[in-house]
């Protein structure tokens, strides 16, 4: 029975392993081990949210006007060097980029994020640079040619046929920044990050992932949450998450 | 009316400047299709967007019912003249309803006269309003898509339509209806149309008129019967192509060109009387019956007449092809040569004969090119 279908012998499978996994974790004290770091990673999950939202939050408040700009024609000489700049700045390890900023700006919060934000506009500003780019010639045609001005063509067809792709862009900045969260610590930045390398430093492993699986499901929710905002948010004609072709 | 004179774009390319429209004059008289016709590059596109200034000229000018546009503001401008073109653009972003509501949004139009706008729009091309208002461009098919381009530039009502080779990407069988649409509500809306289309066939049966384009030039702006009977030149002469005789026929109505004083003989009509008729006629084939509603069912022989006596009504072949008062001639000479006769009757919409239409009446007709001019 359970071999004539693939999908049931693997989540058949999979139950089993997790409930030898709970019976395991529960017998050699990890659980309750865990709990132990309650209270700190409440606290520790509160400044991490924080230094994300700051510098997320920033980054696109920066990045997509940067992006619109970058498409007008006026630009268009300074676009294609600025998203190689913007590029190269990828580039560089996010290690280097806080090493970087403290040297500039000191230890704390303040640098973190900094860094973080710096680390979050590339994304965002070339996936709205390219959605924008990406809107059909011949769409602005007619768009020009029933008489919209340069700015009512950008708000009424340009940003809602490009908005899924700047969404896209969100959603990786976002996750790649709660990744890079934990290295604040490194800075004195505060977060999850304390619970991870002190627990590397101390050699417990209980405690480094008491901070490591908590960051793993805020980056997941947080994508869930970016991916809901753009399913309710993108014009319905250009959403693909609501008619998949 | 629109008056284009010495309207000229000249390109600066790294080769030097081209010139895609040189000193273009022309009017077009309100009310009417005028269709830019050409090989690819020669202009016909240039010129129209010189129009509505998606092209700013280089130099000439164009003025709208006497009014110079060169000053306008161009977004105003805009407003005021209808645009089509050949990728629809439609915007995906938007229900087909804001699709259509764009220029009178623009224009300040309040909220009811907007959405009642685009109810009677739709209703004119056939798409139901209730059904199509919230759906997105993407799910409606080519066809319906291009109706909707056609009556979002209509939205505002404007005086002038601009259409850059509207059905171009339509397939030839839709592309046929759309056409025949777009004709039934031209006839009531009388705008004044510039049409760009490199399809000579659909350039005569929609055009009023025809400006022939080659290299950036005018070479031959005139009706469509004229420029066919008149060819100006040998390129306009080679760009209809050794058919033109073919393409004239499509041109021409078959209740311009038959022949409506027809003899006829009925069932109980003898055959002696159906002679007499052919003969005070010179008919040398036969003679149409019909029946007490005048519509015909059949045709005397004359070879019967002469051999045979009796009534009409035992003695008759019975007609197989009929042509309508509105055809075009190029479908009387198809159902002619499909069903092997030189003769045809023509009907009205009752089905009561109307007169009748020969071989030799089209020839004569096609061969009389001359045609007063205007």
């Amino acid at each position: 029975m359970l071999l004539q279908s693939p999908q049931r012998l693997f989540y058949g499978t999979a139950l089993v392993v997790m409930f030898l996994l709970g019976v395991w974790t529960e017998g050699s004290g990890f659980i309750d081990e865990f709990l132990y770091y309650r209270g700190d990673i409440t606290y520790l999950l509160g400044q991490h949210i924080e230094l994300m939202l700051i510098s997320g939050g920033l980054a696109i408040t920066f990045a997509v006007p940067v992006g619109v700009l970058l498409s007008r024609p006026r630009f268009a000489r300074v676009a294609e060097p600025a998203m190689q700049v913007l590029n190269i700045g990828q580039t560089i390890p996010t290690l280097a980029v806080l090493a970087l900023s403290m040297t500039l700006l000191g230890i704390g919060r303040v640098p973190a994020i900094f860094a973080l934000f710096v680390y979050t506009i590339l994304p965002i500003a070339r996936n709205t640079y390219a959605g924008i780019k990406a809107v059909p010639p011949h769409m602005k045609e007619a768009a020009a040619g029933m008489g919209m001005s340069a700015t009512q063509m950008l708000f009424r067809v340009e940003l809602p046929n490009a908005l899924f792709v700047i969404f896209a862009g969100i959603r990786i900045a976002l996750s790649v920044n709660v990744g890079t969260v934990p290295l604040a610590f490194l800075i004195g930045g505060g977060g999850l990050g304390e619970l991870i390398f002190t627990g590397i430093a101390l050699d417990r492993p209980v405690m480094m992932l008491a901070g490591a699986i908590p960051t793993a499901a805020l980056a997941v929710v947080v994508d869930m949450v970016v991916a809901a905002v753009a399913f309710l948010t993108v014009p319905k004609g250009v959403n693909p998450l609501r008619n998949p072709a | 009316m629109i008056r284009i004179e010495n309207l000229t774009k000249v390109f600066e390319t790294p080769e030097g400047p081209v010139t895609a429209a040189d000193h273009i004059t022309m009017d077009v008289p309100d009310g009417e299709i005028c269709i830019l016709l050409g090989p690819s590059g020669c202009g016909k596109t240039t010129t129209l967007k010189m129009i509505n200034r998606i092209i700013e000229p280089t130099s000439g000018r164009v003025s709208i019912n006497d009014e110079d546009t060169t000053g306008m503001n161009t977004t105003d401008l805009r407003r005021s003249i209808g645009y089509v073109i050949q990728q629809i653009g439609l915007f995906p972003n938007m229900t087909i309803e804001e699709n259509i509501s764009v220029v009178p949004r623009l224009l300040g139009w309040d909220r009811k006269r907007t959405r009642e706008r685009a109810r009677e729009l739709l209703d004119m091309v056939a798409l139901d309003p209730s059904a199509f208002m919230g759906r997105y461009p993407g799910e409606l098919s080519g066809g319906q898509q291009q109706r909707v381009g056609v009556i979002r530039a209509l939205a505002a009502d404007p005086p002038v339509l601009l259409m850059d080779e509207p059905f171009g990407a339509i397939d030839p069988i839709n592309r046929a209806v759309i056409q025949d649409e777009f004709l039934r509500m031209q006839s009531e809306l009388n705008k004044t149309i510039l049409f760009v289309s490199h399809d000579i066939d659909e350039a005569i049966k929609m055009g009023d008129r025809i400006a022939i384009f080659r290299a950036g030039r005018l070479v031959q702006y005139d009706r469509p019967d004229d420029l066919l009977a008149h060819p100006k030149n040998d390129f306009v002469e080679s760009f209809f192509g050794e058919d033109r005789a073919l393409k004239r026929m499509q041109l021409a109505r078959v209740r311009d060109v038959m022949e409506d004083d027809v003899p006829v003989v009925r069932h109980d009509d003898d055959l002696r009387r159906a002679l007499e008729l052919m003969d005070e006629r010179g008919y040398h084939y036969a003679i149409t019956l019909v029946n007490e509603h005048h519509q015909p069912v059949g045709m005397v022989m004359r070879s019967t007449a002469e051999t045979r006596r009796g009534k009409c009504g035992e003695h008759y072949y019975g007609v197989d092809a009929l042509a309508h008062l509105d055809d075009d001639l190029r479908k009387v000479a198809s159902l002619m040569f499909s069903h092997d006769t030189t003769w045809l009757a023509c009907v009205d919409e009752d089905g009561r004969l109307a007169g009748t239409l020969t071989q030799r009446g089209i020839t004569r007709y096609l061969g009389a090119t001359y045609r007063p001019q205007e």
